[in-house]
């Protein structure tokens, strides 16, 4: 299924006059109003805005995680809006990894779980134990790059915040996606360990992975190598 | 993997769960033990009903009987293939005096008229009986005067129990006379008697008792010798009756297969005897199974054990509420998790899955706890209830009362399978709306910042 997703251009996620709307009680608030953006392969883009331009909701909507009223995702050329919920899903599980500005770990399972928690969630009991060797060694791997070898038996909650977003990038990257897409992946932290955690994703995109992060703070966005701005739903010039 | 990981973990992790599967054990338990004491009770009923009348009964309620029935056992005794023995019996009803006690007012009794060896071989009548147990044919003999015609009265016409139900055995036989008075009627149900002497009056003296284990039995039956019963019927005419014949079949004959033949055989019989003066009296005859024949008696109790069941699903549907209000708490604390799973492709049916496999795991823990502790405690109840009773006095069952010795424990692994089944889809049945509900919920509205 991966071939399915080959590029035929430079780009790997294009955007094309996204509208999204939500209701509150009686009123209809309209998020994105007509967003065109693309992202080539390798980019590191960041979209800024204040809170409430509709950065996250634009977000999840590239990642699947939501759908557009109108318009439409492509992602490496072919329209989201095609997939099938099993096809999202896989896409979900092999194509984009997300970081949150709250982490989301599973409590219940060790570090060393969720990172490799992708790689079980795509696929059967069979296929997981044919490959569990490899999936482990895969998230001692990156554990290892991220500075947490010696946390992978800890559970989330004995971690402190940095340590815990470096878990969540672990865990994006599990299943060597092909677009990385982050949250305020620093929102929550404080700015010596945000910046611990930007270093990462600089250095995860000069190894060439594409990562489009959203965040409020102008600073933040200029550690990207392009930045894009939403203004009252609509992608400013 | 992830779903049975995640599912083993919530179990662990989750202390609401520990409840859900106490409530589920604690279902279980009373479950196992009350159908366990009930299922047993009936049953054993049900034998005894079955030890007392034999596979099949070929007779008449009629007070007056039915006539040539000698003929028909003939029959019946001809048919190797299916039948091992029959036994011709009179039952009617007659006013019972101990001879020389004062405060004499005499007692209406059923009287059974039977011969004690064809009747053991239909019934388990030598099984209940107790001085003559090694020599049946000397059960109407009384031990202290061989010339005297005895008796065999019920077991609670005879002697007393104590608190714990033990019956005070005399060593011997007691000399006690019987004087025993019956209507006798004429074939066409009038008396055959007229002015003084309208009654037929016999002595008997006791020379057994009978322990049937059926209290009605117990309670108000005698058993008479069977030629000297149909004296006192006036069913000793030039055509003699009885009232049915008992009948057994081989050990590998359905019973249903074998009413079935024998009713053929007394259609064939009725046709037979058509002309015969009193055959009008066959037309009463029926055919019963010992099911049909008990019906009256074991009814009740199976009613009892319906209505039983029936109180049961309700706990059963009370379980499943406990685990739907457990797993509504647990999936809402829950919600996080299951937006972080779908952000990593996890599926709507996926989550169901995992959900449901946690409620698999409450049932079958909840179950096996509860089956163990039911077990346990059946396998110790008699003694738990002796116990109760030497230190407070209380019996489950009062002895006095019912004829039941001990309580009934025996365990019947199908029925504990069908509990352990049902606890284990009334909490698949709890979880699964909140399962369906949380497999629907959309990642983005659990991942919110607001939500958290």
């Amino acid at each position: 299924m991966i071939s399915d997703y080959m590029s035929k251009d430079d780009f790997i996620l294009k955007a094309e006059g996204l509208y999204k709307s939500y209701r509150m009680g009686a009123a209809e608030v309209r998020v994105l109003k007509g967003v065109d953006l693309a992202v080539k392969k390798g980019e590191f883009v960041a979209i800024v805005g204040a809170s409430g331009s509709g950065k996250s909701t634009l977000l999840h909507i590239l990642g699947a995680l939501d759908k557009p009223d109108k318009g439409a995702v492509k992602f490496e050329s072919r329209d989201l809006s095609r997939h099938s919920g099993s096809e999202l899903n896989r896409f979900r599980n092999k194509m984009v990894g997300f970081v949150f500005q709250f982490y989301h770990l599973l409590d219940e399972l060790s570090v060393l779980e969720n990172v490799f928690l992708p790689v079980m969630a795509g696929k059967s009991v069979v296929g997981w134990f044919a490959c569990r060797r490899w999936a482990k060694r895969r998230a001692r791997d990156l554990l290892e790059q991220l500075g947490l070898s010696e946390r992978t038996k800890h559970k989330p909650y004995q971690l402190s915040g940095g340590e815990r977003q470096r878990v969540a990038i672990g865990r994006a990257l599990m299943n060597e996606p092909r677009l990385l897409l982050a949250d305020e992946p620093t929102g929550n932290l404080d700015s010596a360990t945000g910046n611990g955690i930007l270093d990462v994703l600089e250095k995860l995109n000069r190894t060439g992975q594409t990562i489009v992060m959203v965040t409020h703070d102008e600073r933040i966005a200029q550690r990207a190598e392009r930045i894009v701005t939403l203004v009252d739903g609509k992608i400013e010039d | 993997m992830h779903k049975i990981i995640l599912a083993v973990r919530y179990f662990l992790k989750r202390r609401i769960t520990h409840f859900a599967v106490l409530a589920v054990a604690l279902c279980v338990f009373i479950v196992v033990v009350v159908m366990t004491v009930m299922t047993g009770l009936v049953s054993d009923f049900k034998q005894n009903n079955h030890n007392f009348v034999g596979d099949c009964v070929v007779g008449t309620e009629s007070l007056v009987g039915f006539a040539y029935y000698e003929d028909f056992v003939n029959i019946l005794e001809e048919q190797k293939d299916f039948i091992e023995a029959v036994s011709p019996v009179i039952k009617s009803y007659a006013l019972v005096n101990v001879i020389n006690t004062e405060n004499n007012t005499g007692t209406g009794l059923e009287i059974l008229g039977i011969d004690p060896v064809k009747h053991s071989r239909v019934t388990s009548f030598a099984n209940t009986i107790h001085y003559h147990k090694g020599d049946v044919s000397k059960t109407f003999v009384p031990s202290y005067d061989p010339n005297l015609v005895g008796c065999v009265l019920g077991i609670e016409r005879a002697f007393e129990r104590d608190l714990n139900g033990n019956y005070f055995y005399h060593f011997t036989a007691p000399r006690t006379g019987y004087s025993i008075s019956c209507f006798p009627l004429t074939a066409r149900g009038a008396l055959s008697q007229a002015g003084t002497g309208l009654v037929r009056t016999k002595t008997f003296y006791f020379s057994d008792t009978s322990h049937s284990g059926l209290a009605r039995v117990d309670f108000s039956l005698v058993y008479l010798p069977f030629e000297q019963t149909q004296q006192l019927c006036g069913m000793d005419g030039p055509t003699k009756r009885v009232s049915a014949i008992h009948i057994k079949f081989k050990p590998n004959i359905k019973l249903q297969t074998g009413c079935e033949k024998v009713a053929v055989l007394w259609q064939k019989f009725k046709q037979e005897k058509a002309d015969e003066k009193q055959a009008y009296l066959l037309d009463t005859v029926t055919v019963q199974s010992w099911k049909n024949y008990r019906r009256a008696s074991i009814a009740p109790m199976e009613n009892e054990q319906t209505e039983l069941i029936v109180m049961f699903a309700f706990v059963g549907i009370t379980n499943v509420f406990i685990v739907l209000v457990v797993f509504y708490m647990i999936i809402s604390h829950k919600s996080k998790d299951i937006g972080i799973l779908k952000s990593i492709g996890v599926s709507n049916a996926d989550i169901m899955v995992l959900f449901s496999g946690f409620a698999f795991l409450i049932g079958l823990l909840g179950s096996g706890i509860g089956l163990f502790a039911g077990r346990l405690f059946l396998m110790k109840i008699n003694r738990i209830e002796d116990w109760l009773f030497e230190r407070f006095n209380w019996q489950l069952y009062d002895r006095t009362i019912y004829t039941i010795g001990d309580i009934p424990n025996r365990v019947e692994f199908k029925v504990l399978a069908i509990i352990a089944i049902s606890a284990i889809v009334a909490c698949l049945a709890g979880a699964l709306v909140p399962s369906w509900q949380a497999a629907r919920q959309k990642p983005l509205n659990t991942l919110q910042v607001n939500q958290l």
